[in-house]
């Protein structure tokens, strides 16, 4: 598991504080910046509000539970945050790379999970790799040489040239994070990447995750409404009804709703709103 | 924690690098075409089918006499024949644009649009990708009418080829610029009633405008004014190794303003956003 002393401290910070300083050394740079700095974003669609101020930050080499239900705004952030959406309100930033501003840098930087299925069925697990690579400007040689290294990693090598249409559903997901992986990014978002997936594909996906925290330095953005997929030592995020309902670490959240666990302290946290819309 | 060199690369990308994306592109679309054969197929029925029997049908019918880029008088069907190219390429256009919805709400337009290539770039190699389907579609279509007496002179299936590009592009970009503002895959049926149909008919692809002057002044001024009898035209002339210098002024424009549309509506700032989230997710 990553180290989390960043995170701790950027997430004590006011958003107003987030603004990544530049460092002489760019490498002391990359650890020092956060991996995704969301700052007082807000989105509506026509009348109707999906995000309204949210604030807060994913380090390198964390993992980020953001935990909302169905309608809490999770996939309008992952949009806003792909740039499939424009913002509207506020700021969001990837290694200090403005997502308005710097869209290239930014996008760069970033592999993406998203919830819908985006894999080509009718290519092969190969052609839909060596496709992602091109769109990232990776030649066929290196595209070939990384996804044949990717797809071994998660056991899938050997299916390199079956259509994708012919593999399980948690085989595709497996497909899907090696493909964000491939042009090595620092970020990695997924969003609500078990959904449909059996306990043991569950299980798998998400250790593979946590093993790319903590192996490769990765920060991790993990949208879920899974209550058993995070874990105490992971950054948290509360979304509900577009609102941020707390944000720290999973233990200090839950010590400061006075909850249990993760369950009884959204339940509170959320109860809490609907009563009267205090946040912790 | 593994330390990473990513942010030291360079900013932009190479020439290489945009290559690489543009062949990428091209080479799924090709993939794609390749795996629905059924598409191919009705690509080329439905042109054989109007040159075929509705061309012999006509052929009594409709007199035509000589009129440029011909310097004899013509058969029906040689007459109809650029335009049943260009119809080859309206409703490739409008495929490729039927797909990007498809791939709107299956999500591989979300692979696309999160390159980090600049999004222009991308949606301009998504069409010329089209296009070059369209031109596999069109060279096929001329060998068949070879063998039904449609030989335009040899050097014409080369001289035809920019034009094919020119207005592939041109109906490719007002297929994309349409579909950024469809939401889902049931309205497309509307966009073929009110764009593919009309367009088809009020040009110069079945009948030469002057003819269609002496019926209706009113729908010449119509069919002038449609970039489709523009294309039609940039066609016929350039399958004769000639330049009708209006149709390739109107198409270049019409290629321009298209582009720009579509590569605006696809903007996050300005159009793909204001339509919400596909599918109802939030």
């Amino acid at each position: 598991m990553g180290h989390h002393d960043v995170a701790a401290m950027t997430m004590a910070d006011s958003p107003g504080g987030m603004q990544p300083q530049l460092a002489a050394n760019p490498r002391q740079m990359l650890a020092d910046i956060p991996a995704l700095s969301i700052v007082s974003v807000s989105h509506s669609y026509g009348p109707r509000r999906a995000l309204a101020g949210i604030s807060f930050t994913v380090a390198p080499a964390s993992f980020t539970a953001l935990l909302g239900l169905n309608g809490a705004g999770k996939s309008t952030l992952f949009s806003l945050v792909t740039r499939l959406f424009g913002i509207q309100t506020g700021q969001i930033s990837i290694f200090g790379h403005d997502i308005g501003r710097e869209p290239s840098e930014a996008l760069r930087l970033m592999g993406v999970v998203f919830q819908p299925r985006t894999l080509d069925l009718d290519l092969s697990v190969k052609q839909n790799l060596l496709y992602h690579a091109a769109l990232h400007g990776i030649g066929r040689g290196e595209a070939s040489r990384r996804s044949l290294e990717l797809l071994s990693r998660i056991g899938l090598a050997d299916r390199a040239g079956s259509k994708v249409r012919d593999l399980s559903g948690g085989q595709m997901r497996r497909v899907e994070i090696a493909r964000a992986l491939l042009h090595r990014p620092r970020l990695l978002l997924l969003d609500e990447p078990t959904v449909g997936l059996d306990v043991k594909a569950r299980a798998d996906i998400l250790g593979h995750v946590r093993q790319l925290v903590a192996e490769q330095g990765i920060g991790v953005l993990w949208a879920t409404h899974l209550f058993d997929e995070i874990v105490a030592s992971d950054d948290l995020v509360v979304l509900h009804q577009g609102k941020m309902l707390a944000r720290g670490r999973v233990s200090d959240v839950v010590a400061t709703a006075g909850g249990q666990d993760v369950h009884s302290a959204f339940m509170r946290l959320t109860q809490a709103t609907g009563l009267g819309g205090s946040e912790p | 924690m593994t330390t990473t060199t990513m942010n030291d690369r360079p900013r932009g990308f190479t020439f290489g690098e945009y290559i690489t994306c543009l062949t990428g592109i091209v080479w799924r679309e090709g993939l794609r075409f390749l795996h629905q054969r059924e598409r191919f197929i009705s690509a080329l029925v439905r042109p054989l089918v109007w040159l075929f029997i509705f061309a012999a049908g006509f052929r009594q019918v409709l007199g035509i006499s000589i009129i440029p880029p011909y310097e004899t008088y013509i058969l029906y069907e040689v007459y109809i024949a650029p335009g049943l190219m260009a119809m080859i390429q309206l409703f490739n256009g409008m495929q490729s644009s039927l797909s990007m919805v498809y791939d709107r709400e299956m999500g591989n337009m979300r692979t696309l649009l999160v390159s980090p290539i600049p999004r222009w770039y991308l949606l301009f190699s998504k069409l010329l990708a089209g296009t070059a389907v369209s031109l596999l579609q069109v060279y096929a279509f001329l060998l068949i009418a070879w063998f039904w007496d449609i030989e335009p002179p040899p050097i014409g299936y080369l001289t035809v080829l920019p034009a094919l590009v020119l207005s592939g592009l041109m109906l490719g970009a007002l297929g994309m610029l349409i579909s950024s503002g469809i939401k889902q895959l049931e309205n497309f049926a509307g966009v073929m009633n009110f764009v593919i149909f009309p367009m088809f008919f009020a040009s110069s692809a079945l009948y030469p405008l002057w003819r269609v002057q002496e019926g209706s002044p009113m729908l010449y001024y119509v069919c002038q004014a449609n970039p489709f009898t523009h294309a039609v035209e940039l066609i016929r002339f350039a399958l004769y190794g000639k330049i009708n210098w209006i149709s390739l002024g109107v198409v270049a424009g019409c290629t321009a303003v298209f582009m720009i549309g579509a590569i605006l509506a696809y903007d996050p700032s300005r159009g793909f956003s204001r339509r919400g989230p596909a599918g109802g997710e939030t």
